[in-house]
């Protein structure tokens, strides 16, 4: 702003307001981990008092400090890491699939707009078709295999994935898409320089959107398609339920919900930081 | 064909009987009707007209966005054109921006960096080479926006409004660079304005358009010596007859 009034006038400079003074980092830490902290202490101790209520009897729910004492020792079999491994390995290579159908089926539905009228509704229709639902035909189709399980994941994500990239692209202003034209963009290029860069923050959105998809679709599928010798967390999950084993299966819970935060938690700082790039607020 | 060539040389862009309408309802919407002018090699002319005069839609016709209904537009060359928003791109730098006018162009990877950080010195923003649109005032929005044209390497520069949005001191100073610009690089430049000061400031010559169909009412040659100041008398006294002009056109008919 001061190069505005400099080539003009000979002002004096204007020193920027002061800023607040910065607070040591360990404290800035603190700040952003106590309110989580203290949920967790708040839900942790909301169960305990269930779990002391009577309201069922401790084999079926057991209370926070057995099933912390049983996650605890889970931690130290490779059993366990195995299980984790291979549910991630389902879930990345689904995901990088649907990403990969998804990304390809939005361009050609938003580029095509007779194949726009009569599948863009269908995109988004499917978006709320509950994966559980593919099952008994992806049963059918691939047997009680990876394949039954990998097919429920692309069908549960791809569509949040391509409807993403669909809403990015209708959304692009269309005074950035005349500027492309102006400069002599034309066809792939208009879409390489304007429309794709333009459509990316939602695009994002849908990669978010389509991995909590691929994620429920996994643990559903994992829950109903036992594949022999492969003892994935779902697979665990059904087997500590079949032995009545409430520990561990409240165990293996909290493992899938902190998978799930923590890698929403990283699609979280992506987006952030695409929207404080792209100038759309949002900065935290 | 030399006759072609002269005709080429002297002019930069003709105007015939342009006509443009649009659907509006169930009716058409005459936005042009019968617009005729050249502009010379060289030249800056403005445009004013009060909204609904066409003005915007004739810019977009010479830019090639837009087709007309009937008549000819044509430029000899290329062609720029800048709007009252800058619409830089918001995930690029200012000089990023600057950049891919060039690439669209054809300069060579290894030269891009080099000359948007030339233009950017021509507008005076060197320094803010790296920093992202939304960290850019408006004025200096525009001022990417000019260098981004600037690197069209365009014959031809649209000017749609480009200034209406900024406040009095930073639309004064950008006037003086435009003026100190076209100065240096023989741009022709067509400005359009509903401001009749910005367009006496500026222009050769001022075009006062009609409104709704819009056409050019009246032709008025500024001889001014430049630089122009916005408060000097005399360039207020041929202001205010555009100003009278631009009432009269917005009075109905019949009224």
């Amino acid at each position: 702003m001061a190069t505005e009034i400099a080539t003009g006038f000979a002002l004096p400079e204007i020193s920027e307001a002061a800023s607040p003074p910065r607070s040591a980092p360990a404290l800035r830490v603190w700040r952003n981990v106590w309110p989580k902290a203290a949920a967790v202490g708040l839900a942790l101790a909301a169960w305990q008092v269930v779990v002391w209520s009577g309201w069922k009897p401790d084999y079926v729910l057991p209370g926070p400090a057995a099933v912390l004492g049983r996650l605890a020792e889970d931690l130290r079999h490779a059993d366990f890491y195995v299980g984790v491994a291979i549910t991630l390995r389902r879930a990345l290579i689904g995901y990088a699939i649907a990403v990969a159908i998804g990304s390809a089926v939005g361009i050609l539905v938003a580029r095509v707009s007779l194949l726009r009228k009569a599948v863009g509704s269908a995109i988004l229709g499917l978006q709320s078709m509950p994966s559980i639902a593919w099952f008994p035909l992806a049963i059918l189709l691939f047997q009680l295999s990876e394949g039954a399980i990998t097919f429920v994941v692309i069908l549960g994500a791809a569509p949040a994935i391509a409807a993403g990239l669909l809403s990015g692209v209708d959304h692009v202003q269309p005074l950035l898409v005349r500027v492309g034209q102006v400069m002599g963009a034309k066809g792939l290029g208009l879409y390489r320089h304007v429309i794709l860069p333009a459509a990316f923050p939602s695009f994002v959105g849908g990669l978010k959107q389509g991995w909590a998809f691929a994620w429920r679709s996994l643990m559903a599928g994992e829950l109903l398609v036992i594949v022999n010798h492969q003892a994935s967390l779902g697979q665990q999950l059904q087997f500590a339920r079949d032995l009545a084993d409430a520990e561990q299966l409240i165990a293996l819970m909290i493992v899938i919900f902190a998978i799930g935060v923590a890698i929403d938690s990283v699609f979280g700082t992506l987006d952030r930081g695409i929207r404080q790039r792209w100038g759309l607020g949002g900065e935290v | 064909m030399s006759q072609v060539l002269e005709l080429s040389n002297k002019h930069a862009l003709s105007v015939e009987r342009l006509t443009m309408a649009f659907p509006h309802g169930d009716r058409l919407l005459l936005a042009l009707q019968g617009a005729t002018l050249e502009v010379k090699r060289g030249e800056l002319v403005c445009v004013v007209g009060a909204s609904g005069s066409g003005k915007s839609t004739l810019l977009n016709i010479l830019a090639g966005l837009d087709r007309p209904t009937a008549g000819r537009a044509h430029v000899h060359g290329r062609v720029a054109l800048m709007f009252q928003e800058a619409a830089l791109l918001p995930w690029l730098t200012a000089a990023g921006n600057v950049e891919l006018a060039l690439e669209l162009r054809g300069v060579r990877a290894s030269q891009r960096r080099t000359l948007a950080y030339e233009l950017l010195n021509r507008v005076h923003l060197a320094g803010s080479e790296k920093r992202r649109p939304h960290e850019l005032s408006g004025g200096m929005k525009q001022r990417v926006a000019l260098a981004r044209a600037l690197a069209q390497d365009a014959d031809v520069l649209l000017m749609d409004e480009p200034f209406a949005a900024l406040d009095a001191i930073t639309r004064d100073l950008l006037h003086e660079e435009l003026v100190r610009i076209w100065n240096e690089s023989g741009l022709t430049i067509l400005f359009v304005t509903h401001n009749a000061r910005e367009a006496v400031r500026l222009g050769d010559r001022v075009l006062v358009f009609t409104s709704r169909p819009g056409r050019v009412a009246q032709e008025i040659r500024v001889d001014l010596p430049r630089p122009r100041s916005l408060d000097s008398p005399e360039l207020a006294v041929i202001a205010g007859r555009i100003t009278d002009r631009l009432k009269h056109e917005m009075t109905p008919n019949g009224d």
